[in-house]
């Protein structure tokens, strides 16, 4: 057999796919959901993306030079700057830039290039260099702003970063002349509620303590998360991704945390919150799908996604760290595989699955 | 569901999993009528055009057939004949390329044609066929050549016989023509319906079924109407039979053609794994092959003939033919105006299973309906496969519900267990899963090669066994000789013994004597005692040699299990001791290793 003999044998029909275009795809669902984090982010969201795509496409192009590969066709499958937008996505808008390059760093040299480069990571690298940096710099990657809205900012007496206070706070960390770094960060609405209820408040009490609250989640957060959304249909209306694990992500941590709030609706927050809060919506669409680490099966893919979306609530309510989509997605990573094999379809004209 | 209940008289139809929507590019071929294709001056006939033994040929070299005329007689049950598709003489008997993936060449009849297409004298038609016995309708199916026209090319007899413990309910007909461009079953539903129906009512007379199915895409209309109006007129012909017959329109999806999907569709029944339909009481013939069914029964003539599509954008005029067998591609080529434009590459079959031939002087077989000439356009060089991104499109697609991206990680690996544990074998190689790979892996062709080599194995294996146990055999029977031998002296000696009982003690008594001096005399000298066991030793053999002998003979079995008692251990242990420095030494080393292992060892080291 040949090795590059797939043009002589059948089919030799026209290919329907390709990589380059799923990847792009992907980038253009991202479009909503980013605009609406830059509008209540700020630029910092904007310059991340910019920085993490330069940093990844050459990291790639680095290791493929190393290894010996082929560069072009690497960097030409986009997969770099998917990986590269998304872990921008999920750091906070004032990230210093060295952490972004550390981050993409390990996201592209150790957890994709070092395991063979695309299809070969167990893990999704975007999510493994955030993890990195969460556990490594906790302050930093967990020091957001506030939502770009009057009412939350006039009630804080905050102003709003200009695209030069962003640039320069993240390339030389310096403030914007009389400001402090607690007059300009926020908490999350994750973490917010994490601590309030630490302190032993209930949630209507929270949800009435801060101007921050919206009608699910954090105001602002929320209608990112809206925009996600629409972003990740677009995905499944172009068939780049199945329902399946978005679904099933989703219905895990709905029905764990309305479970919970049933039993104790001031202890437990409402499903809602859980969904619309946090990297939930931006997870189940964008992050859980990666296909790469995911499950394979229809099967394994609900219950990857199930328990990922346990997983999150399990996590966000009883863990170390307010946010739990990073965390729950690297640990289902590594039961894909064996999820996999336990899931094999039933084959055509058999009666049992193998 | 809706459907009905709106629509009670609609055909319920199921779905098999995945398959793919292509762009069916029917529309080059099917708008004209068929042509016939001119007599080529000289045809090729292969003597195997069909799965099973090749024919043998019974014509000469230099003899003057007429058409129609055998040239080959079915060898075996599974086998199928071949007939003179015109008048002639035949000017060679030789090994010629047919079109076959392989790219072999193989024994074909060589014609040159008189041009006169003078029949030769023919079986008796059998308008009567309802009347007739099944076995002898079978009878004239299989001496007219018939094989299965889908392009399996299955000796359609032997299919038609599934046997009184498969009970037919179902006969299926497939007009599905799944694969894009081919047009070949279209223009023949709607050229001769009226011989397709009476083939059917043949094939129905043979199998016994209760009913027939008659599953049509619904990109082919004009076929679907055509075949439903002709089952309508057969009624006076056929009779009560034509009301089990219904047309049934299918969705257009790739593969839905494919004989296992196409039952499922019009049955909800799955044809199982490794299984024929005939176990789960359907029977699935081809519409080309229906109408073969028609012309032996009802006219007597054999297989000589078939639609062919000349199709694709590097040819000027796609249209079809009326082919006789052994004509070669390029005259059909010719006949539709020549190539065109670049062509990337000549396709026997459709764009998703065919294969590429790089000759067009292959002759046309039963089994070829169609030859395409494809632009670089419309197949176009995937390029360089990239590594699997495990998207899983390829399992979204795959109709046998297969995991095509585990098959194909397992067979680069070559890890051939693996493959099979994925079922491998349940693969169709319907394309559908390279086609939609955004990788643009090849699979299919891993899928190919992991097969042969899994096939390779399996035959190695078998040979590997059946030197075993020739190996075991004559261990068996060397052991048993042996073991006759020591049987004969040992009588020997105890008749020795018997004669001369009191000598031997006399004998015995001045050995001992004689070594107790020995003995003192070295005990003085402080002497070493090299000698003593070389002369114990015989003595403290024998009797534990005479047990383990008296239990060999008492286990009077000398099947192949003889070299596992305890005497053949030792003695191959004994025997293989020497050799070691030949052999790997770690035989050598253990002895005391299971007996059942030892011949395994030795068949790997020879």
């Amino acid at each position: 057999m040949q090795a590059s003999s797939g043009f002589v044998s059948s089919p030799h029909a026209t290919r329907i796919n390709r990589v380059d275009a799923v990847m792009l795809q992907v980038c253009l669902a991202m479009v909503p959901g980013t605009l609406a984090m830059v509008w209540f982010f700020g630029w910092g969201v904007l310059i991340n993306m910019a920085l993490a795509v330069v940093f990844a496409v050459a990291a790639e192009a680095l290791v493929m030079k190393l290894r010996g590969r082929p560069v072009l066709p690497a960097i030409s499958d986009y997969s770099a700057v998917v990986t590269a937008l998304l872990f921008a996505l999920t750091v906070p808008p004032t990230l210093p830039w060295w952490l972004t390059l550390l981050g993409i760093l390990f996201a592209i040299v150790i957890v994709k290039q070092l395991y063979g480069g695309i299809g070969y990571n167990p893990f999704n690298p975007a999510m493994a260099g955030y993890v990195f940096l969460l556990i490594s710099y906790p302050v930093a990657t967990t020091t957001w702003l506030p939502p770009n809205l009057p009412e939350v900012l006039d009630a804080q007496g905050l102003s709003a970063l200009s695209f030069l206070d962003s640039a320069r706070l993240i390339f030389t960390g310096a403030l914007p002349p009389e400001q402090t770094w607690d007059a300009i960060s926020a908490a999350t609405p994750l973490d917010e509620m994490r601590t309030k209820l630490d302190q032993g408040m209930g949630i209507d009490e929270i949800r009435a303590s801060s101007p921050l609250w919206g009608d699910f989640g954090g105001r602002g957060w929320e209608w990112v998360a809206n925009w996600f959304l629409l972003g990740g249909l677009y995905l499944i209306w172009r068939r780049v991704i199945t329902w399946h694990i978005p679904v099933a992500m989703l219905g895990g941590l709905l029905l764990t945390s309305g479970a919970f709030w049933l039993l104790d609706p001031q202890t437990y927050p409402f499903p809602a919150f859980h969904l619309f809060s946090g990297a939930a919506i931006l997870g189940a669409f964008f992050i859980a799908t990666d296909p790469v680490s995911a499950c394979t099966t229809t099967r394994g893919q609900l219950i990857y996604g199930f328990l990922i979306g346990v997983l999150v609530f399990v996590i966000r309510t009883w863990g170390g760290y307010p946010d739990a989509v990073a965390f729950s997605v690297l640990l289902l990573n590594i039961a894909a595989p064996m999820i996999d094999h336990y899931t094999q379809p039933r084959v055509f004209g058999q009666r049992r699955r193998a | 569901m809706l459907f009905s209940v709106l629509n009670p008289n609609r055909q319920r139809l199921w779905r098999f999993h995945g398959g793919v929507h292509l762009p069916d590019e029917k529309a080059l071929s099917n708008a004209a009528a068929s042509v016939r294709a001119p007599l080529p001056a000289q045809l090729v006939v292969p003597l195997q055009q069909h799965i099973g033994a090749p024919a043998d040929v019974v014509v000469k070299v230099g003899e003057r057939v007429l058409k129609g005329q055998m040239l080959a007689k079915p060898q075996g049950y599974v086998s199928a004949s071949v007939h003179a598709p015109s008048s002639g003489v035949v000017s060679a008997i030789e090994l010629r390329p047919i079109p076959h993936p392989s790219g072999l060449r193989a024994p074909c009849v060589v014609i040159d044609t008189d041009g006169a297409d003078a029949w030769g004298e023919l079986p008796e038609p059998m308008p009567d066929f309802q009347q007739r016995d099944p076995a002898a309708l079978r009878e004239r199916i299989r001496q007219s050549g018939i094989v299965g026209m889908g392009g399996a090319s299955f000796p359609s007899s032997v299919k038609l016989n599934p046997g009184p413990d498969q009970p037919i309910e179902t006969l299926v007909i497939n007009g599905a023509e799944c694969e894009p461009y081919i047009t070949c079953d279209d223009l023949l539903m709607r050229e001769r319906a009226a011989d397709i129906v009476d083939g059917i009512g043949v094939m129905l007379r043979i199998v016994g079924a209760k009913r027939c199915l008659i599953g049509i895409e619904d990109n082919k209309p004009k076929a679907i109407a055509d075949m439903r109006e002709a089952v309508v007129a057969a009624r006076g012909r056929l009779g009560e039979a034509a009301d089990r017959l219904r047309v049934v329109e299918i969705p257009t999806l790739y593969p839905s053609g494919g004989e296992k999907q196409l039952i499922r569709i019009l049955t909800g029944k799955e044809v199982p794994s490794h299984g024929i339909p005939a176990q789960i009481g359907v029977v699935c013939q081809n519409v080309g092959t229906a109408c073969a069914v028609a012309d032996a029964v009802l006219r007597g003539r054999p297989l000589i003939e078939r639609y062919v599509t000349v199709t694709g954008r590097a040819v000027a005029e796609p249209r079809n033919y009326r082919v006789c067998i052994g004509t070669p591609a390029a005259d059909l080529v010719a006949a539709s105006g020549g190539y065109v434009g670049e062509l990337e590459k000549l396709v026997v079959g459709g764009p998703m299973m065919g294969f590429r031939i790089d000759d067009d002087a292959l002759p046309i077989t039963k089994a070829a309906n169609c030859i395409l000439a494809l632009t670089p356009d419309e197949s176009p060089d995937p390029g360089e496969p990239q590594p699997c991104i495990r998207c899983g499109r390829c399992a979204e697609a795959c109709p046998a519900n297969l995991l095509p991206q585990q098959l194909y990680w397992h067979a680069r690996a070559k890890d051939l267990d693996k493959v099979q544990d994925y079922n491998l074998f349940d693969c169709i190689e319907c394309g559908c899963c390279a086609v939609v790979c955004p990788s643009h892996i090849p699979l299919v062709q891993y899928y190919r090669y992991a097969k042969t080599e899994s096939w390779a194995r399996e035959r190695e294996k078998r040979a590997s066994e059946h030197a075993r146990e020739r190996h075991a055999a004559r261990e068996a029977r060397l052991e048993r000789l042996e073991r006759e031998r020591k049987a004969r002296l040992r009588k020997k000696k105890e008749a020795v013994a018997a004669k001369g009982g009191a000598g031997q003690d006399a004998k015995q008594a001045a050995i001992k004597a004689a070594r107790e001096r020995a003995a003192q005399k070295r005990a003085g000298e402080q002497a070493d005692a090299g000698a003593k066991p070389t002369e114990e030793a015989p003595e403290s053999k024998a009797p534990a040699d005479k047990v383990r002998e008296a239990k060999a003979s008492v286990d009077k079995a000398p099947v192949r299990k003889a070299p596992v008692d305890e005497v053949a251990v030792d003695k191959t242990a004994a025997e293989k001791a020497p050799r070691a420095p030949n052999n790997t030494g770690a035989v050598a080393a253990q002895p005391a290793r299971s007996p059942q292992a030892r011949p395994e060892v030795r068949a790997e080291s020879q």
